[in-house]
């Protein structure tokens, strides 16, 4: 029988400690059973089982005490991208197999001084590449959710914090970090039903958070509902001097501002999200969505975003651009693997050869090309000036509305191995996350329904920089008319 | 914009990845097809418009001029593939 411990919100579980009706230590020992209990998702590429017991048992010290930590025991899962101390920190790439970061990210720190306790490192796409989590050096990851029209499948978490999204949703943890950096939170929680959010950029310290594009990554938050989310997310941002874009602006209290109602706030509709070839449950959906936040109290309008349908190639520029010049330091000579060769050029060359994959290899290049001269001005300056009239779509839209609403992503899961070998397929699943990275916006993507083959569509709030609180409220409000109560038949077959 | 296998050989080798043959094979279409795809930036009237770098508009501070951290010299050596006497260790360079 599932464990009612891993079943539980963050608040339940500290009244619980709090109460005395179960231990840290009991609470952490059931979900390490979860995790070995779904080995078979590959959510972790390495697995924390002793560490989180004897964190566990200091947390069960101060409850003793009384000196409770603000998320005393919450296990969680942290994504392989962010570097923690003495523990192996992969990024889902060969070429950091075997790196032990000496040092800890600014985020891992502050989950862990706020009282949560990891009990494992999440598999994710290579560097973050990815929308599937199928690039990953580790191997794919699958999604707890099973399609019901074709349950033989195996279905894609979706990407690039896949590993996260499928542990949370299946009940190995309560939260679990993420990076997104254009949609590698938010599309994963809709495909696994659960909750997503990407902050502000410069919400958060990017300090050991291993980098892919600089201008677009910030850490994330999943949990299982926008309140955990907001509790989550309200401990990892703050200003950081080890990290210069992170913002010296105050970090407001998300879980207590997130329950006013939204009465009065007006809702966008952006028209351009309306996509060819949509399915039908997803129109539907948002049309559903719109409703009840109407019902609510909100005003619903429509906005424009015209260079919507510029923004993936745009992404596809900028970001392996960038991602060409911060992975151009895995050259096999500070750490990480190194391929010996004939001489340096060589051992750089094979070094990189064998510890990147595919997809990997591809941004690069294409980052390479895009940056090379000759076409610097063709490619990476003019899609920073498109990048320019994105953000100028959405500050133009934030004059008629308070927050916007769109789906998360054009599709439910797919299954591993569809689109493989499609990368502009792939990459137009982030066809309604990538434009909110671009502007640097607040997104969150909040479960809503299942579609015809019961499996979980999540839509995506995109709030005003800074402006997350409206965000929340608004996903709040979203979270309490949709009542999704679903779980993956993982969950429900052991219950 | 035609990107044939030289090309590839050429971008390959700017950074500093081996490719075989049969790489340039499977790499030069996809990247034909994403930078193709991509064109379409082309057909957006930027004039005038200032690139957008930075999105967060925060402006860089300034600090001490003084050592906040050091003394970490096995912490930095230690992933090393490759170290002698605090050194990382390369292929001899010079002949």
């Amino acid at each position: 029988m599932t464990s009612k411990l891993i079943s539980m919100s963050v608040t339940e579980t500290l009244a619980g400690l709090k109460n005395k009706d179960f231990s840290a230590t009991e609470l952490i020992k059931d979900h390490i059973a979860q995790m070995e209990s779904c080995r078979n998702l590959n959510a972790m590429i390495t697995e924390l089982p002793e560490q989180a017991l004897a964190q566990a048992a200091e947390s069960d010290a101060r409850i003793a005490k009384g000196e409770m930590l603000p998320l005393e025991a919450i296990p969680m899962a942290m994504k392989d991208l962010f570097c923690t101390k003495d523990i192996r920190t992969t990024a889902g790439s060969h070429i950091l197999e075997n790196f032990i970061p000496p040092y800890e990210s600014t985020v891992s720190q502050k989950l862990k001084d706020a009282g949560t306790i990891s009990i494992g490192k999440a598999n994710l796409d290579e560097f973050a590449m990815g929308g599937s989590n199928t690039t990953s050096y580790f191997g794919p990851v699958e999604n707890p959710w099973k399609s019901t029209t074709h349950p033989d499948k195996k279905l894609v978490p979706g990407g690039s914090s896949g590993g996260s999204a499928a542990a949370v949703s299946s009940g190995m943890t309560m939260l679990a970090t993420g990076t997104d950096t254009g949609g590698s939170t938010r599309q994963p929680a809709s495909f696994c039903g659960i909750v997503g959010v990407k902050p502000t950029y410069g919400r958060c310290s990017r300090w050991g958070i291993i980098a892919f594009a600089s201008s677009l990554d910030q850490a994330g938050a999943f949990a299982r509902s926008v309140e955990d989310s907001a509790l989550m997310l309200g401990t990892m941002a703050g200003h950081d001097a080890k990290d210069s874009t992170s913002a010296n602006k105050e970090v407001p209290d998300f879980a207590a501002l997130m329950k006013q109602d939204i009465k009065g706030l007006r809702i966008g509709i952006p028209k351009e999200y309306r996509v060819d070839g949509m399915p039908q449950d997803i129109i539907d959906i948002w049309e559903k969505g719109a409703a009840m936040l109407k019902d609510a109290g909100a005003e619903i309008v429509d906005i424009s975003l015209p260079h919507t349908k510029y923004a993936v190639p745009t992404y596809y520029i900028v970001a392996p651009a960038e991602a060409s010049s911060n992975l151009a330091r895995y050259d096999g000579v500070r750490y990480g693997l190194r391929v010996e060769g004939k001489d340096l050029q060589d051992m750089y060359e094979s070094t990189r050869a064998e510890g990147f994959g595919a997809e990997v290899k591809r941004r690069i290049m294409i980052g390479t090309y895009c940056l090379s001269a000759g076409y610097y001005d063709a490619y990476y300056t003019k899609a920073q000036k498109i990048r320019r009239l994105i953000s100028n779509d959405f500050a133009a839209a934030f004059e008629k509305c308070d927050a916007i609403l769109t789906p998360t992503a054009p599709s439910s899961a797919f299954a591993i191995g569809e689109n493989a070998d499609d990368p502009i397929k792939m990459y137009l699943g982030d066809v309604f996350t990538i434009p909110a990275s671009l502007a640097g916006l607040p997104g969150i993507s909040v479960p809503a329904g299942l579609d015809d083959q019961g499996l979980p569509l999540g839509l995506q709030i995109i709030g005003r920089a800074w402006d997350e609180v409206t965000m929340f409220r608004t996903a709040f409000a979203l979270e309490q008319a949709a009542a999704f109560s679903a779980q993956p038949q993982l969950i429900k077959s052991v219950a | 914009m035609s990107i044939d296998k030289t090309t590839v050989s050429k971008i390959a080798s700017l950074a500093r990845i081996k490719v075989t043959d049969q790489d340039l094979d499977y790499y030069a279409p996809q990247l034909q097809n994403i930078l193709d795809w991509a064109d379409q930036l082309q057909e957006v009237d930027t004039t005038g418009v200032e690139p957008l770098a930075n999105v967060s508009e925060i402006a860089l501070t300034l600090r001490e001029d003084k050592v906040t951290d050091g003394n970490i010299q096995p912490d930095i050596l230690k992933n090393a593939p490759e170290s002698v006497e605090g050194f990382f260790v390369v292929t001899k360079i010079v002949e």
